[in-house]
C-alpha cells in the first residue's frame, strides 16, 4: 500500500511538474482516520491562544479513492468526475497499474439485489475510466453490496457513506 | 400517594409485559393458543435423571409454535407417566384440551426407549401412542420428532421441530470482521459453524436432501459459489467467473443451481448451472439487474428479481428458457422471491410505506399480505411445511431472526447470542 501511495504521489508530482497545471485543486482527504499522522487539537482553556502544533498529513497530494453516490443512483456526481479523471490519467500514464473497483450499497432492501446495485456503481466508474483511455485489462470490478458497510448505523448519514465505489490499486 | 402507587404499578405491568413478550413469544392478531399439558416424563434407568428433559423440549417446541399454551407443572393436579393413570376429569377441570404423558427407559449403556401417548381430554381417548429407540446423542432429535407427531395430530399440519436452519453471522474480530456460516436446529440449539471467513459469506441455500449447502464466498476479494457437504465439510467451487457469481438456489432434483452471473461488463443475468457437468444455460439477457432466482417446487419455472421496469419486481421464466412474465405489481419494491414448498404462496421483500418488510403473495389469488413489522426485514424462507416463514429483522444495529406463520398471525423472535445474524434458510424435511 505504501509503495502504491509513493508511486501515486510520485506520478502526481511528475504530472504536475510536467504539465504545469497548477489549476488542479488539492484532493480532499477522504480517509477520515488521519489522526495517527500526529494531527491533534486541544482545548483552548481559559488562557487564550494555546500552543500550536505542526500538521503532517501523509495523505496530502494523494488521490482520493472513494466515490459516493446518491440514493438509488449509479451516476458519478459532477464533483467526483475530476477525481475519476485523475485516476484515469494515472492509469493511462502507467499501464502496469491495476485497479479493483469495489462497489457498495446501503443496507436497504434485499442483499443480492444490493450486490447488483453495487456492481452498477463500480461499472459506472469503470466505463468512465475506459472512456478516458484506460485499458479494460487494468480494471477489475467486485460488488460487496451491503456486506461491507463503511458506517454501521441506519441513518441517512450512514447510508450516504455506504453508497460508494472504492478504488483500490492492487499492484 | 395513591396516585403515585398507581403510576408505579402501571410501569411494573408494562415492564413485565414487554419482557415477557421478548423472552417467550409475541402472538399477534386473533390466534388463541390451545391449552395443553405435557407431563414430565417418567424415567427408569441408572442415574438420578434422564439424559435430557424430554417433556421440556416438547413443551418448548409446542409453545414456540404459538398455537399451544402448555400449562406449567405447578398447575397439574396429577403427573401420570402412562395412559392407565390419566384421570380425564382432573385434566378437564384444569382446562386443557390435550395431555401428553410418556417415559424414557434405559436398556443399555447408551440405549434408551422413549415412549409417549397423546390424549384428547374431552373425547377421553388416546389420539396417538409411539415408542422409539434413542441414544444420548439422538435424544433431542427423538424429542423433536415426538413434538412433530403431536403437533401434526392436533393441527393437521406437519411439524417442523426436527428441521434445521442455516444462517450467516458477522462479528467484530479485532480490526476485521468474522463471517460465519452456521447450521443449527430450528430452535437455535446445536449451533455448528460450517465455514468462517474474514470476507463476506452470503446466500446460503439447502440442497433438497438437506445434505449440502450452496453459498457465496468473497474469499480473495471476488465472489465465488461453493457447494459444501455438511457431514464431511468437503466443498467444491462450482462457479468463479469474472465479475459477480451470486444467488445460488438448488433445483428440486438437486442436480442444478440457478445462479446470477455478471461477467466483466457487470450485466447480472440468471443462469442454470449443472452441478456435475458445470454446463451453463442462460435464461435472461436483459441489461437490467436480474438476480435472486429460485425454482418453483414443480421445477417448471424460475422466479427472480428484475429491475427492468425501473424498480425491482418479481418475474418468472420457464426453466427451459423463454420470455419472462411479470408476477408482482403491488408497490415499488418486491425482491428476493421464495416459494412455499407446496407451491401456493410466494414470500418476498416488499417496500411497505418506506419500510422493507416480508410479504406473502397467494399465487392463485395474487393478493399480497405483509407479515412482518420491522424496518429492514429481509431474506424470507419457508419452513418445509409451508406454514411458517423465517426471516431476518433489525434489533438496534444487529440482525436477529424471526419466524411468522404464513397467515401473519403468530410472530416470534429467535434468541441468538451471536451478534449480527442474517440470511436464515430453513432446511427441507429430514429424510429417515
Amino acid at each position: 500500500m505504501s509503495y502504491i501511495k509513493l508511486l501515486a504521489a510520485g506520478l502526481m508530482a511528475a504530472l504536475l511538474v510536467g504539465c504545469s497545471q497548477p489549476t488542479i485543486p488539492d484532493p480532499e482527504p477522504t480517509d477520515t482516520t488521519y489522526g495517527d499522522s500526529g494531527a491533534s487539537t486541544g482545548g483552548m482553556g481559559d488562557g487564550g491562544l494555546g500552543a500550536g502544533e505542526f500538521i503532517e498529513d501523509p495523505s496530502a497530494g494523494e488521490l482520493g479513492t472513494v466515490i459516493y453516490f446518491d440514493f438509488d443512483s449509479s451516476e458519478v456526481r459532477p464533483q467526483d468526475q475530476d477525481l475519476v479523471s485523475r485516476h484515469a490519467m494515472q492509469l493511462g500514464q502507467n499501464t502496469r497499474l491495476r485497479v479493483r473497483l469495489e462497489g457498495h450499497a446501503d443496507e436497504r432492501g434485499s442483499r443480492e439485489y444490493n450486490i447488483g446495485l453495487g456492481e452498477r456503481r463500480s461499472q459506472a466508474v469503470r466505463q468512465m475510466l475506459m472512456i478516458q483511455g484506460v485499458s479494460g485489462s487494468q480494471i477489475s470490478t467486485v460488488s460487496f453490496g451491503e456486506e461491507r458497510p463503511a458506517s454501521f448505523g441506519s441513518a441517512e448519514m450512514d447510508y450516504a457513506q455506504n453508497r460508494r465505489v472504492e478504488i483500490r490499486y492492487t499492484n | 400517594m395513591l396516585n403515585r402507587l398507581k403510576f408505579s404499578l402501571a410501569i411494573l405491568v408494562f415492564v413485565a409485559g414487554s419482557s415477557y413478550a421478548e423472552l417467550v413469544i409475541d402472538v399477534q392478531g386473533v390466534a388463541q393458543p390451545t391449552p395443553v399439558a405435557i407431563v414430565p416424563f417418567g424415567w427408569e434407568g441408572s442415574g438420578a435423571a434422564m439424559p435430557l428433559d424430554v417433556a421440556a423440549v416438547i413443551t418448548s417446541d409446542l409453545r414456540r409454535s404459538g398455537r399451544f399454551e402448555p400449562i406449567p407443572e405447578s398447575k397439574m393436579l396429577q403427573k401420570p407417566t402412562s395412559g392407565a393413570d390419566v384421570d380425564f376429569q382432573d385434566w378437564s377441570f384444569v382446562g386443557v384440551e390435550a395431555v401428553v404423558v410418556g417415559s424414557v427407559t434405559q436398556s443399555g449403556a447408551n440405549d434408551y426407549t422413549l415412549q409417549f401417548q397423546l390424549f384428547d381430554v374431552f373425547g377421553r381417548r388416546q389420539l396417538l401412542g409411539y415408542r422409539m429407540p434413542a441414544t444420548r446423542g439422538t435424544m433431542r432429535e427423538a424429542a423433536h420428532r415426538a413434538a412433530d407427531m403431536i403437533y401434526e395430530k392436533l393441527t393437521g399440519i406437519k411439524g417442523v421441530f426436527g428441521t434445521k436452519v442455516a444462517y450467516v453471522t458477522a462479528a467484530e474480530q479485532g480490526q476485521k470482521r468474522l463471517y460465519s456460516l452456521i447450521v443449527s436446529d430450528q430452535d437455535g440449539e446445536n449451533e455448528y459453524t460450517i465455514m468462517e471467513s474474514n470476507n463476506p459469506i452470503m446466500s446460503p441455500a439447502w440442497s433438497p436432501d438437506s445434505r449440502q449447502l450452496a453459498y457465496v464466498s468473497f474469499e480473495d476479494n471476488k465472489s465465488s459459489i461453493f457447494v459444501q457437504t455438511l457431514r464431511s465439510g468437503n466443498r467444491f467451487k462450482v462457479s468463479s467467473k469474472p465479475g459477480i457469481n451470486g444467488a445460488p438456489s438448488f433445483s428440486p432434483d438437486g442436480r442444478k443451481l440457478v445462479v446470477t452471473l455478471g461477467g466483466i461488463e457487470g450485466n447480472l443475468d440468471i443462469y442454470t448451472l449443472d452441478i456435475t457437468s458445470r454446463q451453463l444455460q442462460r435464461l435472461t439477457t436483459h441489461r437490467a439487474i436480474d438476480t435472486e432466482g429460485t425454482w418453483s417446487p414443480d421445477g417448471r419455472y424460475i422466479y427472480f428479481t428484475s429491475d427492468r421496469a425501473g424498480g425491482p419486481q418479481v418475474y418468472r421464466v420457464s426453466a427451459k428458457g423463454g420470455t419472462p412474465e411479470r408476477i408482482t405489481f403491488e408497490g415499488s419494491y418486491n425482491a428476493r422471491p421464495r416459494l412455499s414448498p407446496d407451491g401456493t404462496r410466494m414470500a418476498m421483500v416488499h417496500n411497505d410505506r418506506g419500510n422493507y418488510r416480508i410479504a406473502v403473495m397467494d399465487l392463485a389469488r395474487k393478493d399480497l399480505l405483509v407479515v412482518s413489522s420491522g424496518q429492514q426485514d429481509e431474506s424470507p424462507s419457508f419452513a418445509p411445511n409451508s406454514d411458517i416463514l423465517i426471516y431476518a429483522t433489525r434489533q438496534a444495529r444487529n440482525g436477529v431472526l424471526e419466524t411468522v406463520s404464513a397467515d401473519g398471525l403468530i410472530r416470534q423472535k429467535m434468541a441468538s447470542g451471536r451478534g449480527d445474524v442474517r440470511e436464515p434458510v430453513w432446511s427441507p424435511f429430514p429424510r429417515f
